[in-house]
């Protein structure tokens, strides 16, 4: 990567838990043991509607090592899970779903018993003999066949935005309107859901739970079982891959909270790879409608943007599909209009770029449409349309370098050598094509609290009640507390992962770095001014002119304070603490929320590709990609490059693979697992180039960094799609783009 | 997975006997396949037979052609010498297939045996008829895009998902089966079968029976032969497609030509007509066309699947242009 990194002498630091991870030390969810330890598998009905009407656990209970057979008729009633009055009046379309209270099946795959056997073989197979006995009803599951005889759901997500002139689109001198489908993708993270439930009596429980987030976990938890939150402690000290999928506390690990009370022993349960299709959310399936309109001189005159989308019979689910239609261009009339109906599926969930990926897949292909019937280069199109304030909110943006993203991309990749007539470029068999997308997401800040404490060996603990899914959360706050307060990041030790901890913000939405990195900013500046009030007197300082230092006196360096005029007086944070005869200095510091007055905040991504598509099977091959990402100031280089990579690798699979599908008959799915179900290879993944503009945000946070999780994958589909129809000329509107489509 | 027995046999005589005695247990070599369809419930043999000591792991060079034992693993043949060398059609096809994890496990032998992808077969919660004869073909007005479009029946429209088959199929290649009864061959071309109406049977092996090997005649399809593979990804995907060509060409001309195809029927596919047409004609795209028109003869799609009609002849002819160089 470029080398265009400010300031700081090390541009990044390694995984602080890299080592941990690599060996195996590093302990996921399903990785605890206990004594007398035991295990509960889930056996998920056959039908996707309808209900139970018997159910025979006699053959599971009598099986070897069987310990109990958990149902909605034998399981406890939860206070939190009582059907109460006001319950009643709450739509079915936002009750929930809560496991084991009642006989109702509502998708394909719902747990129906939980057997717990006292080794996991066992349970395994003792849960394949529960039979259940059901009252079939007739059910939907497809979306077109939805949108032809159902009804969408009514209510204030869904309400039309229109700015300026509605549907404008119609009358601009030059105009598009095009359909755009993307399929169900799943939440696949290498690591399989798990949770480990230890119980202490009835009123008291320790759970190791795979979660972005451990205060929602515990609120969750102890809802539902009425109990008190110092009685309730959530454990995550790593997660595998989550992208969205471990923010709610899913039924199977209320089921095992469950069956672990009833028996009174420690119980692990793991999903099955066929059950992370269906118990633990999905990116919904959209339908997506773009009209849009230019100048001959390519001004946007109109954006109508339609999505439909998806969620389960009982709980609804919205996202932001049609925001960057309001917000990423300056175009005075915007229309967009937002439909979401209820299937006999289960609850979809966030997924990585919730809502803008699935939008920006339409709006960056409609953009790429209108620029080739402009004739337009669509980085020039993109260029005299690019906002400068945030129309949809009237307010300016707290920073935006969204063009020095396209600029420092196009150079990189060469953009301007590119012929753009489609089917125009060619390497032997292989049509070669060159495509770009923009991504945007929302940064903010959220709340946060680290305590932070230094000894006098000179080490800062920091600790937080975060989770880290992968991008490194620990290693970028060691780099972060190392360069604010002046020591090695070895001297640095950030313990997280547990709900003991002062609360730390979930991890998801691209806000972490910016909340917590707003809390550890502040106990380090704090931190600092703590220690300058330690040897305010002290003769070390004393020069001349120096009698009494004040924290603006000292640089803080290497662990060591130094008089900033003579730097040959300095005293070691330790020594500080030593002479003062302290054992250890302690502070605790937050991140307030919101501070954006006045502002909106986003980052971006501009992605280039090149790939090539074989002129007689339809093969694609990516053989390149740029991505150059505004996400403000970058806090590690290495993990932040990561994170991008990983958000390009998931994109290649959206664009080129990855189809959920099922089969509207049975209502079940039909490639619930990796053979069938694509993701990206190896193979498949080129080398990928990031590119960080690194101008900090001055409003977000004191850290100057704005959020890069979420925006590495929005905007990528187009460029994939855009780039097939440069290599082609064929616009492929639907995702994956899979050879079959090209021949 | 239920329970079941294990027994570790070291001789072929060996292996027969205990299943003989145990007739609803089941070889196991790498378990690639049999494994997944165990933790599925698809199949519950009550004994599995471990047959990985058996002294089947020879590649031998014979008077007629090459010998491969039923036990050596994928990734040995397509890196072995000879094979490369003078059967380069078999590495090629054993490359295309899998993953490199899966070739490291995965016999000869057990590429021959392996079962269906096909998603219904698979999910014991869905009709299918080769799981369970008569409770219906899901696949036939169901998600078929990876389904047959040759020789399918309305019982039963699942494809055989070998690569290395195709490729053996192609190479006239004889399976040598032992069993209670001594020893048989059969032309690989007859081991697989059509699925008509009795899909449970995969192939021609009688109960009892154990692959012993394969054995491939010498030919001379060493400068151009080609394995195209159309996939949805660049590994670890099995085929929407695929073709198994190879050429001997006197100049211009075809003096010998062999075909087949993967992704498209029950067994591997042979396109012996095509192949008639070929032989003795000028290579040219326009020819390799017509072959292919030739070779679609019969097909019939299902729906999701019908690309494959589009697909499969554009792949022959692609196949063919890249054997001939």
């Amino acid at each position: 990567m470029d080398k265009k990194f400010s300031t700081n002498a090390l541009h990044f630091i390694d995984r602080v838990d890299g080592v941990q991870k690599v060996t195996g030390a590093a302990k996921y969810s399903a990785e605890y043991d206990f004594p007398g330890l035991v295990y509960a598998v889930l056996t998920g009905s056959t039908i996707a509607k309808g209900s139970i009407v018997d159910m025979d656990t006699k053959a599971a209970e009598n099986a070897p090592g069987v310990l109990a057979v958990v149902t909605h008729l034998n399981s406890p009633e939860l206070p939190g899970y009582k059907k109460t009055a006001i319950q009643a009046n709450v739509p079915e379309t936002k009750r929930g779903y809560h496991v084991f209270t009642d006989n109702i099946i509502r998708f394909n795959g719902q747990p129906v018993a939980l057997t717990i056997a006292n080794t996991y073989e066992r349970a395994v197979y003792a849960a394949s003999l529960v039979k259940t006995k059901y009252k079939e009803e007739e059910h939907q599951t497809d979306l077109d066949a939805a949108i032809k005889n159902g009804k969408a759901l009514e209510g204030n997500p869904y309400k039309d935005y229109v700015r300026g002139e509605p549907d404008a689109w119609k009358n601009s001198e030059v105009k598009i309107e095009a359909e755009y489908r993307m399929p169900l993708e799943v939440h696949n993270p290498m690591e399989i859901h798990a949770i480990t439930v230890v119980w202490e009596g009835e009123e008291k429980v320790t759970v190791y739970e795979k979660t972005q987030t451990l205060k929602t976990t515990q609120q969750n938890i102890m809802r539902a079982f009425g109990l008190k939150e110092e009685n309730v402690r959530v454990i995550t000290q790593f997660v595998g891959g989550a992208f969205g999928s471990a923010f709610n506390t899913w039924p199977h690990s209320m089921a095992a909270l469950i069956g672990a009370r009833k028996i009174g022993k420690p119980l692990k349960l793991m999903l099955a790879r066929s059950q992370m299709f269906t118990l633990v959310g999905y990116r919904p399936q959209a339908i997506q409608k773009i009209n849009m309109g230019a100048t001959k001189d390519g001004k946007l005159t109109g954006i109508t943007h339609e999505a439909t989308a998806m969620t389960s019979s009982y709980q609804e689910f919205t996202e932001g599909i049609v925001n960057a239609s309001r917000s990423l261009y300056t175009c005075p009339n915007v229309t967009t209009r937002y439909k979401v109906y209820p299937l006999d599926l289960s609850q979809p969930t966030w997924m990585r770029g919730p809502g803008e990926t699935t939008g920006a897949y339409a709006l960056e292909s409609a953009m790429d449409e209108l620029a080739d019937a402009l004739h337009l280069d669509p980085i020039e199109f993109r260029l005299r349309n690019y906002a400068e304030t945030d129309l949809e909110n009237n307010k300016p943006y707290s920073s935006k370098f969204l063009k020095e993203a396209y600029q420092l991309g196009a150079e990189k990749i060469k953009w301007q050598d590119r012929n753009p007539e489609p089917r125009s470029m060619k390497e032997g068999d292989w049509m070669i094509g060159y495509g770009t997308g923009t991504g945007t997401f929302g940064a903010w800040r959220g709340d946060a609290k680290v305590a932070a404490r230094l000894l006098p060996d000179g080490t800062l603990i920091l600790q937080s009640g975060v989770t880290d899914m992968g991008p490194g959360t620990a290693t970028a706050m060691t780099k972060l507390a190392s360069d604010i307060f002046g020591i090695s990041p070895r001297n640095i030790k950030f313990e997280m992962g547990d709900s003991n901890l002062p609360p730390g913000p979930f991890q998801g939405g691209s806000g972490t770095t910016s909340s917590l990195g707003t809390a550890v900013h502040n106990v380090c500046v704090n931190m600092k001014k703590k220690l300058a009030d330690l040897i305010k007197d002290n003769s070390i300082f004393h020069t001349e002119i120096v009698h009494t230092v004040k924290p603006e006196d000292l640089l803080f360096e290497d662990g060591y304070m130094i008089l900033a005029s003579d730097h040959s007086k300095k005293i070691s944070y330790g020594d500080a603490l030593k002479d003062a005869g302290m054992k250890q200095l302690e502070l605790l510091e937050s991140s307030d929320g919101n501070p954006m007055n006045g502002y909106s905040a986003f980052s971006y991504a501009v992605h280039f590709v090149k790939l090539m598509v074989h002129a007689a099977t339809g093969v694609i091959k990516i053989a390149r990609v740029v991505s150059a990402v505004d996400a403000g100031k970058i806090v590690n280089e290495s993990t932040a490059e990561s994170q991008i990579i990983g958000a390009v690798v998931g994109g290649i699979g959206m664009s080129l693979m990855e189809e959920g599908v099922v089969d509207h008959r049975y209502g079940r799915w039909v490639n619930n697992n990796f053979a069938d179900y694509h993701v990206a290879v190896q193979a498949d993944v080129p080398h990928i180039e990031v590119l960080f503009v690194n101008k900090p945000d001055p409003i977000l946070n004191p850290i100057g960094s704005k959020g890069m999780g979420e925006v590495g994958l929005v905007g990528f589909a187009a460029a994939v799609s855009n780039a097939v129809y440069h290599a082609t000329g064929k616009r492929i509107r639907e995702l994956p783009i899979t050879p079959d489509k090209l021949i | 997975m239920i329970n079941f027995e294990y027994t570790r046999v070291s001789s072929v005589k060996a292996a027969i006997d205990v299943l003989a005695k145990n007739p609803t247990g089941s070889f196991i070599a790498g378990g690639t396949n049999l494994i997944d369809l165990m933790k599925r419930g698809v199949t519950a043999p009550s004994r599995l037979i471990d047959i990985n000591n058996l002294p089947l792991k020879q590649i031998e060079e014979t008077k007629t052609g090459l010998s491969i034992g039923a036990l050596v693993i994928n990734s040995d043949v397509e890196e072995n010498d000879i094979v490369q060398k003078k059967y380069p059609l078999l590495a090629m096809a054993l490359k295309a297939g899998a993953s490199a994890q899966l070739r490291n496990m995965a016999t000869v032998g057990g590429n021959i045996m392996q079962r269906t992808r096909c998603t219904y077969f698979h999910d014991t919660a869905m009709p299918c008829n080769k799981r369970e004869p008569g409770s219906g073909c899901g696949a036939l007005q169901g998600y078929n895009r990876m389904h047959a479009i040759f020789g399918a029946s309305d019982k039963c429209i699942a494809v055989h998902p070998s690569d290395m088959c195709i490729a053996l199929a192609a190479l006239d290649a004889t399976v040598h089966i032992s069993g209670p009864k001594g020893e048989r061959k059969i032309l690989f071309t007859n081991f697989h079968r059509l699925p008509g109406d009795t899909p449970g049977k995969d192939n021609t092996l009688l109960k009892g029976e154990i692959i012993a090997g394969v054995t491939i005649p010498e030919n001379n399809f060493i400068k151009n032969i080609y394995y195209l593979k159309i996939r949805d990804r660049a590994s670890y995907a099995f085929a929407l497609v695929s073709v198994a060509a190879a050429l001997e060409l006197s100049g211009e001309t075809v003096k010998n030509v062999r075909l087949a195809m993967g992704g498209v029927a029950h067994k591997p596919w042979r396109l012996t007509e095509a192949e008639k047409f070929l032989t003795g004609k000028r290579v040219s795209k326009e020819t390799f066309i017509q072959a292919a028109e030739i070779a679609m003869k019969g097909a019939k799609a299902y729906g999701h699947n019908n690309f494959k009609l589009k697909m499969a002849p554009a792949a022959i002819v692609e196949a063919l242009m890249k054997a001939a160089g």
